[in-house]
C-alpha cells in the first residue's frame, strides 16, 4: 500500500515531463486530458508511492507537493 | 493507509518554497531555469535570509526573474549584472547579493563586467545558467555554442575556424584570485539537484566571511532553441553538453 502521496497543482504543470523518469515506481504519467493552457498535465496513475520527492525536486515549476506517512 | 490518511500537514515533505512569487513561470516546459530559480529560492529560504537579500536580474530568458523571486531584485543593464552587483553589495554589505545570468549575458555581452567583479573578489554569489545558446532571442549562437552544435545563426554547425572556440568562462574565472568558490552543477536529474542545491548553498555562506566571489555555472537545456522535447534535450545534455563542460568544484579555497 501507499506510504506516499503527491497533490498536483494540474494548472501550473507544462507537462514537461520531466519528473516522469525521475519517479523509481513509475507511479505518475501525463494525462490524456489538457489543462487551460493546453498542456498535458501530469496524473496519478498508481498508488505506488514512496513519497521519495524525486518528482518535485526535479519539476522546474514547482507543481508537486509531497507527503509522505512516518 | 489510503490517500486521504496521508495528505495531512504533519507528513508534508516537500512543497513550493513561499520565496518564490505565485506567479506562473514564462520559461518554456522542462526549462532548468525554473529548477534553477526554486534552488536559490529554497537556499534563501533554508537560511532566512529573505529579508536580508538582494538579486539582480539580468537579460535574457530570465530578465522577468524579479517576477518570481519574492526577495529585492534589481534588474541590470544587459551583461551587467556583476557591476550592478558590487555596488549594491558594497553599499549593503551586511546584505546577501546575487546576480543571475544566462551565458549570452554573463560570457558574452558581459563578459567584461564579469572577469573584472570576479577579479576584484567582491564578496558576491554569481548564479550563472549555460545553455550554449542564445534562447530568448530565438537560438542564435553563444559564445558557448558546442563546436558543430547547430543554431539559427550556424544552421551546418559551429565551424571553429570562422566561427571560434566555445568559451569555457567557468575555468577562465578559475584562475582569477578574486573567486573563491568556482563550480559547475546541473539541475536535470533528483541527484544532481540536491548537489547542486548544496552548491548554491555553500557559493551564499560564503558571503558571511567575505571571502570573494562566488560562481555557480548550472549547465541546463533550451529544449526549444535545441529544438527538442524536454527529456530528449536533457539527454542530449548528458551527451554531448557535460563531455566538453564537466560537473564538479573547480576551485574552492580554504
Amino acid at each position: 500500500m501507499a506510504k506516499g502521496a503527491i497533490v498536483i497543482d494540474i494548472e501550473r504543470c507544462k507537462g514537461c515531463g520531466v519528473c516522469i523518469p525521475a519517479c523509481p515506481n513509475k507511479v505518475i504519467a501525463l494525462a490524456k486530458k489538457v489543462n487551460k493552457k493546453g498542456y498535458n498535465y501530469l496524473e496519478v496513475q498508481n498508488d505506488n508511492c514512496i513519497g521519495c520527492a524525486n518528482c518535485a525536486i526535479v519539476c522546474p515549476d514547482g507543481v508537486i507537493t509531497v507527503y509522505r506517512a512516518k | 493507509m489510503n490517500r486521504e490518511d496521508i495528505i495531512k500537514p504533519e507528513n508534508l515533505v516537500y512543497r513550493r518554497t513561499p520565496v518564490l512569487t505565485e506567479n506562473i513561470m514564462h520559461y518554456c516546459p522542462g526549462c532548468g531555469h525554473g529548477t534553477a530559480h526554486r534552488l536559490v529560492a529554497e537556499v534563501i529560504e533554508e537560511m532566512g535570509i529573505q529579508e536580508k537579500t538582494i538579486g539582480i536580474a539580468p537579460v535574457g530568458c530570465s530578465v522577468l526573474a524579479y517576477n518570481y523571486f519574492e526577495v529585492d531584485m534589481q534588474e541590470a543593464a544587459h551583461g551587467r549584472a556583476p557591476a550592478l552587483a558590487t555596488a549594491v553589495k558594497r553599499l549593503k554589505p551586511d546584505f546577501f547579493v546575487f546576480s543571475y545570468q544566462g551565458d549570452g549575458d554573463l560570457a558574452a555581452i558581459g563578459t567584461g563586467e564579469t572577469i573584472h567583479a570576479c577579479n576584484r573578489g567582491e564578496n558576491i554569489t554569481m548564479i550563472f545558467i549555460n545553455n550554449g545558446i542564445y534562447g530568448m532571442t530565438g537560438g542564435q549562437m553563444a559564445p558557448t555554442t558546442l563546436e558543430d552544435m547547430k543554431t539559427s545563426t550556424s544552421p551546418y554547425g559551429r565551424e571553429v575556424q570562422s566561427m571560434g572556440n566555445p568559451l569555457k568562462i567557468t575555468e577562465l574565472l578559475a584562475q582569477l584570485p578574486g573567486t573563491c568558490y568556482v563550480t559547475r552543477q546541473a539541475v536535470y536529474t533528483p541527484a544532481l539537484v540536491r548537489k547542486c542545491k548544496r552548491a548554491i548553498r555553500q557559493a551564499f555562506e560564503n558571503q558571511k566571511e567575505n571571502k570573494g566571489v562566488s560562481f555557480v555555472e548550472i549547465v541546463s537545456n533550451c529544449n526549444s532553441g535545441w529544438k527538442m522535447t524536454p527529456t530528449a534535450s536533457n539527454q542530449w545534455l548528458e551527451d554531448n553538453m557535460l563531455p566538453f563542460y564537466p560537473l564538479g568544484d573547480i576551485k574552492v579555497s580554504k
